[in-house]
């Protein structure tokens, strides 16, 4: 894709252990084009949000960044200084991270965190011209400007959530990485908050990627879809496709693991739990739980191969399932 | 038919701020059932849980076990209650004491209810319960809280409920915390308990999907109240209440069909009106009258009530009691009267 905002290459994170090495992103590579909406779903502890902190070069200590290159508009991240990168996060990509909503600080008003982001990138308004100016973002998300000058306890849930979308579009940013952005509101807020993030990423033309676990969240919102197992993509496709013609096993489990409201006696899960990390099964990661898995899956790690012209599989037996 | 537990008229209210408004519900111990009450966060869910669980004192209103009040229920009926009713929580990880093994959480009831009279009996007895809800005994026995996944510690909490043998299970919230992988099989645990052991089950949840694919009734809750109830197929396919129909609505679904994210303005809620509908000030169909009294639940068919004047040519529902809507499965007698199959021989019961 000529016209990709970020580029990820092989981008691997792992993080020391006493039993051993995790390896939480193993070889991950994606592009995002402008204005797309990517998204990220698997199980817990996957390893989605660790790519969106690595993105952001924010992994800490014991964890590190092994290797692999993220390049926004061209721009290699890796070789930029600590002053660059921290002038990056949030006026070039912006993060709403997982629990965001409990991220407020309790005793400063929304209007001052909104300040504090814009004075921390160098901006430096007028009285007047500040709260105009927050005034205009808050209405952006649907908040009355009024709320600049409450607490975040005097917020609900999705009043706080749209307020952290104001902080992360408040420099414009290209890219917006929101990490589970709904997970602690019911299903109407949930709604109402994604229009939001919908509406002002059309907005502000900026690329999207939506990290979750929500299948049905997932086929409403993204254009493209990546399904994550045990630190590697194993599927990426734009979502229609992914939908109606899943290509990977698990891409299939967790599709129908997805409680129904159209007809009654489809629930079933996953069999089997993720695998630890650490202490991986050798060839296919999911082989363990897979119905498909034969003796080479045992043996042999599949490599993501090409499907058409957009999407990718990791599976031996991609071929016979689709 | 005897009623189990029965609510009447319960209310609970906090100072200023109602949590739970006149709620009658009568589980019945023949007619087992499933019935999941699903509304948004601060609904009055969680309230008429605790409530049912007698963990909360009604402020208006009582809760009848076996037909006594259970604010004056003598120690050997309350004791009687604290093992017919078993609660499940939210949260997996909170319910454990982390400085003990897991098998705390198991013999202490096997202890206190005299479950069993040795340790190898208590020991068979604990397997047999961690096997039915497809745990492998040697892998859990032993460990601590934080070397186990989620999903294993909620089914633990399951097989807890079990080994008491109880009639009803009140789950608040019990997958909300666990992967969505993990969901369908502790829902189908505590499906397969109630099937197989006749065991009526208080689903509490905000996930309609799951209420839908488990339960056999369901109590649509918004702002302390019941607005809709019944069989649940019925509310589901066919939702008359302006809010279920949101509720509905707002799931977003694994479909081709893309009309969830719409570029529209969100309706931002507004503060209810004073003693009118909870949901007048969101509702598309809103009447005057709406704005003025609480509407009555009528009963629109033999299998449901709606608690919306629109529906007012339908009766009122006698009593307002909810247990009169609700479908039942009709008791087997071979499953009531057999012990069910994972009971080890010579067990204390």
């Amino acid at each position: 894709m000529s016209e990709a905002v970020l580029e990820v290459r092989d981008l691997r994170v792992s993080f020391a252990h006493p039993l051993g090495l995790v390896r939480a992103v193993d070889g991950v590579s994606f592009s995002l084009a402008a204005g797309e909406r990517l998204g990220l779903a698997g199980e817990s502890g996957c390893g989605k949000s660790t790519i969106a902190l690595a993105i952001l070069r924010m992994i800490r200590p014991p964890g590190r960044i092994d290797g692999g290159s993220v390049r926004l508009d061209g721009v290699e991240l890796s070789a930029l200084d600590e002053e660059a990168m921290r002038r990056l996060r949030l006026a070039g990509i912006a993060l709403v991270p997982q629990g965001s909503m409990n991220s407020l600080n309790p005793v400063m008003r929304i209007g001052q965190q909104i300040a504090d982001a814009l004075a921390d990138h160098g901006l430096s308004l007028a009285r007047a011209a500040f709260d105009a100016r927050t005034a205009a973002l808050l209405t952006t998300v649907g908040l009355r400007p009024g709320v600049a000058a409450m607490y975040p306890h005097q917020l609900s849930g999705g009043m706080k959530q749209r307020a952290c979308i104001a902080i992360a579009i408040c420099l414009r940013p290209r890219v917006i990485i929101a990490d589970e952005p709904t997970s602690a509101l019911d299903v109407v807020v949930q709604r109402q908050v994604m229009e939001t993030l919908a509406r002002v990423q059309h907005d502000l033309g900026a690329a999207v990627i939506l990290v979750g676990h929500d299948m049905g969240l997932m086929a409403q919102f993204v254009d493209r879809l990546g399904i994550m197992y045990a630190g590697r993509l194993v599927e990426v496709a734009p979502v229609g496709q992914m939908v109606t013609a899943p290509r990977h096993p698990y891409t299939r489990a967790l599709i129908s693991s997805l409680p129904s409201l159209d007809h009654k006696g489809g629930l079933q899960g996953i069999p089997g739990l993720a695998p630890l990390l650490r202490d991986l099964p050798p060839g296919c990661a999911f082989h363990p739980r897979c119905a498909l898995a034969a003796e080479r899956c045992r043996r042999e790690a599949p490599a993501l191969r090409s499907f058409g012209e957009s999407a990718v599989v990791a599976c031996h037996f991609a071929e016979t399932v689709a | 038919m005897s009623v189990l537990l029965r609510a009447e008229h319960a209310g609970k209210t906090y100072g200023p701020l109602t949590a739970l408004r006149d709620v009658s519900l009568a589980i019945d111990q023949e007619r087992p059932s499933i019935t999941a009450v699903v509304g948004e966060s601060g609904s009055g869910k969680t309230t008429l849980a605790r409530i049912l669980l007698g963990l909360e004192v009604p402020t208006t209103g009582r809760v009848l076990y076996r037909g006594e009040d259970l604010r004056t229920v003598g120690a050997a009926a309350r004791t009687a209650f604290r093992r017919d009713v078993q609660a499940i929580f939210q949260d997996p990880y909170e319910v454990y004491n982390p400085f003990y093994r897991v098998d705390h959480v198991l013999t202490t009831p096997v202890r206190k209810f005299r479950l069993a009279t040795s340790t190898a009996q208590a020991r068979a007895l604990i397997e047999a319960v961690l096997r039915a809800v497809g745990l492998r005994p040697e892998e859990i026995l032993g460990r601590f809280p934080h070397q186990l996944s989620g999903g294993q510690r909620q089914r633990i909490m399951v097989a807890r409920a079990l080994l008491l043998q109880p009639k009803l299970i009140v789950a608040d919230e019990p997958v909300s915390m666990v992967d969505a992988s993990l969901r369908a099989t502790i829902l189908g645990s505590l499906r397969t308990l109630h099937e197989e052991l006749g065991i009526s089950i208080v689903y509490i949840t905000h996930d309609l999907a799951t209420a839908y694919q488990i339960s056999d009734n369901i109590l649509v809750m918004y702002r302390a109240g019941v607005v809709e109830a019944g069989a649940v197929e019925g509310i589901v396919t066919r939702p008359e209440h302006p809010y279920t129909r949101l509720l509905i609505a707002s799931i977003p679904r694994v479909s081709m069909e893309r009309n969830w994210v719409s570029e529209a303005e969100p309706v931002v809620a507004k503060v209810a009106a004073v003693g009118g509908c909870g949901f007048v000030d969101r509702c598309p169909v809103a009447m005057a009258e709406c704005a003025e009294a609480v509407p009555p639940l009528y009963r629109t068919a033999a299998d449901r009530v709606v608690a919306c004047y629109r529906y007012r040519t339908a009766p009122e529902l006698a009593a307002a009691d909810l247990g009169t809507v609700l479908v039942g499965v009709a008791a087997d007698d071979s499953r009531m009267c057999t012990a069910p199959n994972w009971i080890v021989d010579g067990g204390g019961f």
